[in-house]
């Protein structure tokens, strides 16, 4: 074999870069936020189970910006209270950024571009 | 099909009205515009500011209108006097008659008030050419007639700020995160790579308060309904002689400034 050595040691590093992210995790165990299977029925503000709502709050919150940007409808009346469709006035008004967000970002190992306008009062501007 | 030279005419003519009616509905819109004669808007609301300067002297009471702002909309004070030009900010300023009103060649204009600062911002145009040239449709004009912008939505091009000839735009070449002096944990930030501007605090408005500007203006900031003939900005607009920045472009501003006499100059 011409070369043999340069292409066994490119072939071993292209390996190494490859399953990179498989042995960095290897024996790690990342926990499972233990409230994720909690009354996934119950329903949520905006009329979505509660399983749905963390499936697909991002749908919702896409829709909801798109009615107080463009629309003008601010508020949402559910169960007799109005609620402001806002991250940082309402959701966060009853959720921790850190504790209830972060965790499944955490463990989903997505990093959200929300955060880089709408911030949280206890976290401060990062 | 044979065509003879009567029938050719005949189709040659009736194309050529043809276009010429269609072009001329094309370039209706933009005489109009740049005659600064164009249609006004007949909605039930229009939302417009006038801004009487005879009730602006100190230095502080036109600080105290800019910080409210600043404050509230999370606006990024702290970027380092180097970086300024380039970096600053701004959704309310103020700044010389002369860079205010560059269209008025009066030079017989009392000198007093040549001195004098002007307080400035975001026009909400109702022919709004940021509106025009804004490729994601992230800056529209609402049916109330402000001028608001999507920041979900704004790519960063700057179309809006050549567009704007009022200065209004800026744009965030830096994360403003650290510039921030008072935060405001109710109103969001802005990123990297958006534009901003004022939204005549939009947000202010649904819950039944005032902008930000007016309220802290001890009354020289007036906001109001300007398609409402009752309303306040409509009545001040009445009695007192006011100007707008570069009407002769078209632009339907809906900031309105009573300029007083030399008495008032501060």
């Amino acid at each position: 074999m011409y070369n043999g050595g340069k292409i066994i040691a490119g072939l071993i590093i292209f390996i190494a870069l490859v399953t990179f992210p498989f042995y960095t995790n290897m024996g790690k165990t990342i926990e499972k936020p233990a409230d994720l299977a909690a009354a996934p029925d119950e329903l949520h503000i905006g009329d979505l189970p509660i399983g749905q709502m963390r499936a697909e709050h991002m749908m919702l919150l896409d829709k909801w910006r798109d009615e107080v940007v463009r629309g003008g409808q601010r508020y949402i009346t559910y169960d007799g209270d109005e609620y402001e469709k806002s991250i940082q006035n309402g959701c966060l008004a009853c959720h921790s950024k850190q504790e209830f967000c972060g965790k499944c970002h955490n463990f989903a190992g997505v990093n959200p571009y929300c955060w880089n306008c709408h911030y949280s009062e206890e976290e401060g501007l990062l | 099909m044979k065509i003879d030279r009567r029938k050719f005419l005949k189709l040659a003519s009736c194309t050529g009205i043809g276009l010429g009616l269609s072009a001329a509905d094309i370039f209706k819109d933009t005489v109009e515009a740049s005659s600064g004669h164009s249609a006004v808007s007949t909605a039930a609301t229009r939302y417009a500011m006038v801004v009487d300067v005879r009730k602006l002297q100190t230095a502080e009471e036109y600080q105290r209108i800019v910080s409210a702002c600043n404050k509230i909309h999370n606006i990024p004070t702290l970027i380092p006097e180097k970086d300024d030009i380039k970096h600053e900010i701004k959704w309310i300023w103020n700044d010389t008659y002369g860079h205010a009103f560059p269209d008025q060649v009066n030079y017989y204009h009392p000198e007093a008030f040549k001195q004098k600062l002007f307080p400035l911002l975001c026009n909400h145009c109702d022919h709004p050419p940021c509106v025009r040239v804004c490729p994601t449709k992230a800056t529209f004009k609402r049916p109330d007639g402000i001028v608001q912008q999507d920041m979900h939505r704004c790519i960063g091009c700057r179309f809006c700020m050549a567009a704007c000839p009022y200065g209004s735009r800026s744009f965030n070449f830096v994360d403003p995160r650290p510039y921030i002096e008072d935060k405001n944990p109710e109103y969001p930030t802005r990123t990297m790579g958006v534009v901003e501007k004022c939204t005549f605090c939009s947000e202010r408005l649904e819950k039944g308060q005032q902008p930000a500007c007016a309220e802290a203006s001890n009354g020289a900031l007036v906001f109001g309904n300007l398609n409402d003939p009752e309303s306040e900005v409509r009545k001040i607009l009445k009695s007192n002689f006011s100007l707008q920045r570069k009407p002769e472009l078209g632009t339907m501003p809906s900031v309105f400034y009573v300029i007083g006499g030399e008495e008032y100059a501060g």
